[in-house]
């Protein structure tokens, strides 16, 4: 049980998929304009993420070696193309505030990383557990992000404005992606590697 | 003076990396070294524009006239995976030298999202270039394609060579790698910055 467990809160720390993995920079820069925009892209990575999961777990016996690459990317793809009909059918506002990266999620290496590192030698429950844990930790670090750049940029959290005035817009734009990661991650460091 | 318009902006008031976040994972990944920056930057602007003036072409003629645009991703990403197949398997046999030189980057463009994303921008968003809103024909998607890619090849060469300095220099222990590389990548968008506006 307690390996179980420790499947889910992996990806919160030891294997965190940004701070540690460094991996699916493009969405974590590009999408977490506020606090909320951060969690909702977390959390449609993990949707795809546990389903490629499982479905890899148990197509991965029967796939040849040679086209294993390709099958995994079709199984991601059907299931981001699944995605995206749903958001577009049910909450229309985030799929266009995400825009561009909800198909992205198709490319996300964080997804053919896990397929290719652990679903593929795993069960399905294993495989699905290892899907929420990474997928929660992403979701964990994209938020973070989020909430620190809403805070600077637009001095709210979560839609919620505390601080009168406009903020550093530049937190909003580009740089501030890069900035605020860049720091974060020497934070994470620090308080990691103690 | 519109295609000249579009090569700027794509260029530098919306480069791919400073300002759109696509294709960061190989602009970290292979930015150590200016050579093998150079390399990949080559490769990305081959299959960018290739890949999408085919999967242009592909949706105009073969999706929308038969009601399939739900299947884009689906069909782009398959046709970018074939594409640099076959991208690979030429190159090794008209010319070993570049293919050589290329290497490893040329099967990882695949997953290179600033391929994906530019072919799925062309055909799914408007674009004004000076004048009003509209969708881009296929010769001014070549054109942005190709633009774009240099703008690519750009920031990464520009990188690089931060890069190559940054190693000699010390840093302190909890920014060493990737913190003090994105750090100067922020100071490098906020200069880019400055180009918003122009176009």
């Amino acid at each position: 049980m307690a390996n179980k467990l420790s499947l889910i809160t992996k990806g919160l720390l030891k294997e965190n998929p940004t701070f540690v993995l460094v991996l699916g920079m493009c969405p974590t820069l590009a999408t977490t304009t506020s606090a909320m925009n951060g969690l909702e892209m977390g959390l449609a990575t993990m949707f795809v993420l546990i389903l490629s999961n499982i479905v890899i777990s148990l197509i991965a016996p029967v796939v040849p070696d040679k086209v294993h690459i390709p099958v995994y990317i079709v199984v991601i793809a059907t299931f981001v193309t699944v995605l995206q009909l749903l958001m577009q059918a049910f909450t229309p506002d985030v799929y266009k505030t995400l825009g561009l990266f909800i198909p992205l999620i198709v490319v996300n290496c964080i997804i053919l990383g896990r397929a290719e590192a652990f679903a593929n030698k795993n069960g399905v429950l294993d495989s699905a557990l290892d899907g929420i844990g990474i997928g929660l930790g992403f979701t964990l670090s994209l938020t973070v992000i989020g909430i620190v750049r809403e805070i600077l940029g637009s001095g709210a959290i979560f839609g919620w404005k505390f601080i009168s005035g406009d903020g550093i817009l530049a937190f909003v734009m580009a740089p501030g992606a890069f900035l605020v990661l860049g720091y974060l991650m020497v934070l994470f460091n620090k308080i990691a590697k103690k | 003076m519109e295609y000249l318009l579009i090569i700027i902006s794509a260029i530098f008031v919306n480069n791919i990396v400073l300002a759109q976040f696509l294709g960061i994972c190989p602009f970290l990944g292979v930015s150590n070294k200016l050579s093998t920056a150079s390399g990949m930057s080559l490769a990305v602007c081959f299959v960018i524009t290739f890949a999408t003036v085919v999967t242009y072409l592909i949706n105009q003629y073969l999706l929308e006239p038969f009601g399939l645009t739900f299947l884009q991703t689906i069909a782009f990403i398959l046709v970018i995976a074939a594409l640099v197949q076959m991208v690979e398997i030429v190159l090794k046999k008209v010319s070993p030298s570049l293919y050589q030189a290329l290497g490893i980057f040329l099967p990882l463009i695949t997953t290179n999202c600033a391929v994906l994303g530019v072919a799925i921008n062309v055909v799914t968003k408007e674009f004004t270039f000076g004048g009003e809103a509209h969708m881009l024909n296929l010769g001014e998607a070549a054109v942005y394609a190709f633009a774009t890619s240099l703008g690519y090849g750009l920031a990464m060469v520009l990188f690089a060579g931060i890069r190559e300095h940054l190693a000699g220099n010390d840093v302190p222990k909890a920014f060493k790698g990737l913190p003090i590389a994105l750090v100067s990548v922020g100071i490098m968008a906020l200069a880019f910055l400055g180009f918003s506006g122009i176009v």
